[in-house]
C-alpha cells in the first residue's frame, strides 16, 4: 500500500482496511533507526469495534451486527451533523464550521504544514483536507441539501463504512491547527476533525475511553481523571512537599484552600502522579517568591485538565464552570494555570465566551508570572547550574493558540546558558505528537502510531536542535512545559533509547528554575540517570 | 436583444448584491462563538506582531491597557491581499498560476472602476476633456487588456493544474472546472472583443453610461453584447460559490483568526453569552442529558455525580 493515493470515495468501500503507512514511506529521522512493523489488531477487537481505517484503533465504534444497526449508525451521524450546523445546538463553533465548509478553495496549501502528512510520506489519509472534503460533501448533500450537490461539489457514497471511517479518521489529527495557520482563506481543517468527534460524542455517545469515561467523566465524579479524590490529592501533595523538601534540602509547604489568596494555582493532576518534581518546583518557587497563593481541594479544582476541548463542548463547559466555581468560592484574585497546554487554552481563552457573569475570575498562564519571578532576582538564580544544552518545546495550545511565546524564552535567557531553539518554533512550532490527549493512550497500536507518525517531526526537531552535541557524552534537556507533551516526549525518548544513546532527559520549565536555585542540592530536581 | 441584455445586467447586479449581503448578514446574525484565534494575530502592537506574541504574555493582562495596531494589521493584510503571500510561502507552484489569475481579477475590477469614472464624467460633464480624464482613458487601455490576459492565463494554468496534479484533481469537482472554464470563456471573449471590436473600450464606456442612465441604448456589436452577458452573469455567479471567499475572508480573519477580544467588563458579550446559554439543547447522547434543557442547565448538570448518586 506504499504511496497509496486514496480517492475521496474510497472512504465508503467494502475493504478490510483503507490505508496503511509502510516503514519505507516514513519521513527519515536524523539518525539510523529501525522501525517495527505494525502489529495486526487483535481479532476480538475487530469483532467488537469497527477497525477498517488503518492499523490503529482509537475510537471504539461498536461493529454493527445487522443491517438495522448499520442504518442506525448512518442515521445518527446525519442527525448529529444537522445539529452541528444548528444555531442553537452548535453556537460555539457554527461560524467557524460554516465558513470552512463554504469558502475553502481546495487548493491544498495546508497539506505540507501537517506533521502527520509529512511524517507518513504524504499519505493521502493524513492530508488535512481529506476528511474535511468527505464531511463537506455529506454536508452539502444531506444537511444543506444543495441542488445538484453531487454534480456541483462531488459526491461521496453514504454508508456505515463512510461514517465509521470518518469517525476514526477524526482521530488522525492532533488538532494543532498548523494547517489553519497556513490557509490563505482562513479555513480550519483541524476544527472539522474536532467537530466530527463532537458528533460522535454529543449525538451518538461514542467516545474515546481515555478522554471520556476515564477522562472528563472521572473528573466530574472524583474531581480528577486520575481518580484522586480531594483527600488523596492532598495526601499526595503533602507527601511531595515532605519528600522534596528533604531531597532538595529546602523546606516548603503547599498551601490548600486559603480563602482570599491572590492566586489559585491549578496543576494538571497528572503531574502529581507522574511528575511530582513539577508540583514541588512550583510550590518552592511560589513560596520563595513570596506569592499569596493556594491550591483548591474543590471538585475538579485540583486538576486543570479539560478533555472536552478535544471532543465535546458540553463536557468542556461543565469542567470550566467547576474550575471557576472553585475560584469564586475561595475569593481569589486570579487563576494561574500550571504547565498544561490544553488547560491553558481551555480556561483562559475558549471558556471566555462560555462563562457567565459571576463566574469570570480572570485566568492567566504560569509563564508570565514565572518570567517576572526569574527576572526580579528574588531567587538569586545561578545559571551555571544549568550549563548543559537545553531546547524548548512549544506546546501548540500555549503558543500558536494563545500567543505566549516570549516569557519562556526570557526565562531561558536568564538561566540556561546553552539554550538553543528548535526550528521552527513559537507560533510556527510542530506539535509533540500527543495533542488531543493521545499521549495518555496506550492501546491498539496507538503508542507505535505516536512514535512513527504523530511524534516523528518533533523527535526529529529535538535531535536537530542538539546536532552540535550528539552522543551520550553530553547530557541534554528537552524543556516541555506541558503535561501532555511531556508524556509524548517521554515515550519517544524511551522508544528510541535516547536516554542511553543521547543522555537526553526532559521535564518542564520550573525544574530548570529550581535547578538554578543556589540553596537547592545539585542534581536533585532533575533526575538525569533515572529518566522518568 | 440589447434591451434584454440590459435587463439581465440589472438582474445580475441585483443577484450579486443580494448574494453578498445574504452571506454577510447570515454570518453576522450567527450567535456569538467561542474564541478560536490563531497567532500571530496581526493587530498586536509592537514587536509582538512579529514574533506572534499576545497580550496574554503579561501578568494580570486584564488590568493592562490593551493596545492594538491598525498599522500592523495593514502590514499583514495588504501584502496578503495584493500578493497572496500565504500561497507564495506554502505552495509556491500553485502561486505561479493562481497569482496571475487573482491579479487579473483585481485589474478587471480596477478597469470597471475606471470605466465607471469615465462614464460618470461623460454623464455629468465633470472633468470631461481634462488631462486627468485622458490619463484615466490611457490607464483603462492598459489595465483592461492586462487584466483580461492575466485572468485567462491564470485560469488556464489553474485548469491545467487541476487536471494534471493528482493532489488537486482528487479534490476537484465539476464546479471547479466549470468556474475556471467560465473565466477562460468570459475573459477570452473579452480579449477578442478588445482586439477586434472595442480597442479603446468606447463601447464599454457607452454601455456603462447607458446602464447608469437606464437608457437601454442599442449595442452595435453582437460580440460585445455576448461579452456583456458573460461578464454580468459571472459577476452574479461568483458569490454563489466558494469564491465568496473574496469577501468572507474578512470575517475569517478578523472575527475568527484574529478575534482575540477578551471578555473583561464587556456587557455586550455578557448579554450574548446570556442569550446562547438559554438556547435549547437537543444533542442526544446520554451523558448530555439535554432533553428539554437549556445550555445553562446542561452545563451545570454533573452526569457523573448524578450517576454516582443513582448507584448509592
Amino acid at each position: 500500500m506504499s504511496n497509496n493515493k486514496l480517492k475521496i470515495n474510497d472512504i465508503s468501500k467494502d475493504t478490510d482496511m483503507l490505508a496503511s503507512v509502510p516503514n519505507e514511506d516514513l519521513m527519515p529521522l536524523p539518525w539510523d533507526t529501525e522501525e517495527k512493523q505494525w502489529e495486526p489488531l487483535p481479532d476480538d477487537l475487530k469483532e467488537r469495534n469497527v477497525c477498517i481505517l488503518d492499523d490503529v484503533n482509537i475510537l471504539p465504534i461498536p461493529m454493527p451486527k445487522t443491517k438495522e444497526e448499520e442504518e442506525e449508525l448512518v442515521k445518527k451521524f446525519i442527525s448529529g451533523m444537522e445539529k452541528c450546523f444548528s444555531r442553537t445546538d452548535n453556537w460555539t463553533f457554527l461560524s467557524m464550521l460554516e465558513t470552512t465548509m463554504d469558502n475553502c478553495a481546495k487548493c491544498n496549501t495546508c497539506s505540507d504544514s501537517c506533521h502527520l502528512f509529512e511524517a507518513s510520506g504524504s499519505n493521502e489519509m493524513y492530508r488535512p483536507t481529506y476528511r474535511t472534503e468527505i464531511f463537506r460533501r455529506l454536508y452539502k448533500k444531506y444537511v444543506k441539501k444543495e441542488i445538484l450537490s453531487g454534480l456541483r461539489n462531488g459526491d461521496v457514497d453514504l454508508n456505515w463504512r463512510t461514517i465509521a471511517r470518518l469517525g476514526e479518521l477524526s482521530y488522525r489529527c492532533n488538532v494543532c491547527r498548523r494547517c489553519a495557520q497556513t490557509c490563505p482563506i482562513g479555513a480550519d481543517n483541524a476544527l472539522v476533525a474536532r467537530e466530527i468527534r463532537k458528533i460522535f460524542s454529543q449525538e451518538m455517545g461514542i467516545t474515546v475511553p481515555e478522554l471520556h469515561e476515564n477522562g472528563s467523566m472521572l473528573q466530574l465524579e472524583f474531581g480528577s481523571s486520575t481518580k484522586m479524590t480531594k483527600e488523596v490529592v492532598r495526601d499526595n501533595v503533602d507527601f511531595i512537599d515532605e519528600d522534596f523538601s528533604e531531597e532538595l534540602g529546602v523546606e516548603f509547604k503547599t498551601p490548600w484552600d486559603v480563602e482570599g489568596a491572590d492566586i489559585l494555582l491549578i496543576h494538571n493532576a497528572g503531574e502529581v502522579m507522574a511528575w511530582p518534581d513539577n508540583v514541588a518546583a512550583f510550590s518552592l518557587i511560589f513560596e520563595k517568591a513570596g506569592l499569596s497563593w493556594t491550591m483548591s481541594s474543590e471538585l475538579a479544582a485540583y486538576d486543570s485538565i479539560n478533555y472536552g476541548v478535544f471532543y465535546d463542548d458540553v463536557q468542556f463547559a461543565r469542567t470550566a464552570i467547576l474550575h471557576e466555581q472553585a475560584a469564586q468560592k475561595l475569593g481569589v484574585k486570579k487563576i494561574v494555570l500550571g504547565e498544561c497546554g490544553h488547560a491553558h487554552k481551555a480556561l483562559t481563552v475558549i471558556a471566555d465566551r462560555v462563562l457567565p457573569p459571576g463566574l469570570q475570575t480572570p485566568r492567566e498562564s504560569c509563564f508570565p508570572i514565572l518570567r517576572d519571578i526569574v527576572k526580579s532576582g528574588v531567587l538569586n538564580l545561578d545559571p551555571s547550574r544549568n550549563d548543559f544544552p537545553v531546547t524548548l518545546h512549544d506546546p501548540c495550545n500555549v503558543t500558536r493558540l494563545m500567543g505566549i511565546i516570549k516569557p519562556q524564552r526570557e526565562i531561558m535567557a536568564e538561566i540556561c546558558p546553552q539554550f538553543r531553539e528548535m526550528v521552527p518554533n513559537g507560533p510556527h512550532n510542530y506539535c509533540c505528537g500527543g495533542g488531543s490527549g493521545y499521549a495518555i493512550m496506550h492501546r491498539n497500536n496507538i503508542p507505535e502510531w505516536r512514535n512513527k507518525i504523530t511524534g516523528r517531526k518533533k523527535i526529529s526537531q529535538i535531535l536537530n536542535a542538539f546536532s552540535d552535541c550528539r552522543g551520550p557524552e553530553q547530557k541534554k534537556y528537552v524543556c516541555a512545559p506541558c503535561s501532555n507533551c511531556k508524556g509524548q516526549i517521554r515515550d519517544m525518548i524511551e522508544r528510541y533509547d535516547l536516554l542511553e544513546k543521547e543522555n537526553m532527559t526532559y521535564a518542564g520549565i520550573v525544574e530548570l528554575i529550581v535547578n538554578a536555585m543556589p540553596d537547592v542540592e545539585p542534581d536533585t530536581i532533575i533526575k538525569w540517570e533515572e529518566g522518568y | 436583444m440589447s434591451s434584454l441584455t440590459y435587463l439581465v445586467a440589472y438582474a445580475a447586479i441585483i443577484v450579486f448584491v443580494l448574494a453578498v449581503l445574504s452571506r454577510i448578514v447570515h454570518y453576522i446574525k450567527n450567535p456569538i462563538h467561542v474564541r478560536w484565534e490563531l497567532y500571530p494575530v496581526a493587530h498586536e502592537e509592537g514587536e509582538r506582531a512579529n514574533y506572534g506574541g499576545s497580550y496574554l504574555e503579561d501578568v494580570d493582562w486584564w488590568d493592562k491597557p490593551r493596545k492594538s495596531s491598525k498599522f500592523n494589521e495593514l502590514k499583514v493584510m495588504i501584502p496578503e491581499i495584493l500578493f497572496l503571500l500565504a500561497v507564495w510561502e506554502h505552495k509556491r507552484p500553485l502561486w505561479y498560476v493562481t497569482y496571475p489569475f487573482h491579479l487579473g481579477l483585481y485589474l478587471i475590477v480596477a478597469f470597471i472602476g475606471l470605466i465607471g469614472i469615465s462614464a460618470i464624467s461623460q454623464l455629468t460633464g465633470i472633468m470631461a476633456g481634462t488631462p486627468l480624464m485622458s490619463a484615466i482613458h490611457a490607464l483603462t487601455n492598459l489595465v483592461g487588456p492586462a487584466g483580461l490576459i492575466l485572468t485567462v492565463a491564470g485560469a488556464a494554468g489553474l485548469l491545467f493544474k487541476r487536471i494534471t496534479d493528482p493532489d488537486l484533481a482528487n479534490y476537484a469537482s465539476f464546479e471547479h472546472y466549470f468556474n475556471l472554464l467560465l473565466f477562460i470563456g468570459t475573459g477570452g471573449i473579452g480579449i477578442i472583443t478588445w482586439l477586434f471590436v472595442d480597442n479603446n473600450f468606447d463601447m464599454a464606456r457607452a454601455f456603462v453610461v447607458s446602464f447608469i442612465g437606464f437608457k437601454f441604448t442599442a449595442m452595435e456589436s453582437t460580440l460585445f453584447l455576448i461579452q456583456v452577458l458573460l461578464v454580468v452573469l459571472t459577476i452574479a455567479y461568483i458569490p454563489l460559490t466558494h469564491m465568496s471567499h473574496f469577501f468572507m475572508k474578512y470575517f475569517l480573519y478578523h472575527d475568527i483568526r484574529w478575534g482575540d477580544e477578551p471578555n473583561i467588563d464587556t456587557p455586550k458579550t455578557d448579554e450574548q453569552i446570556g442569550v446562547v446559554l438559554n438556547y435549547p439543547v437537543t444533542w442526544a447522547a446520554p451523558h448530555i442529558a439535554g432533553t428539554g434543557k437549556t445550555w445553562a442547565e446542561v452545563a451545570t448538570h454533573n452526569p457523573a455525580a448524578a450517576a454516582a448518586e443513582g448507584k448509592e
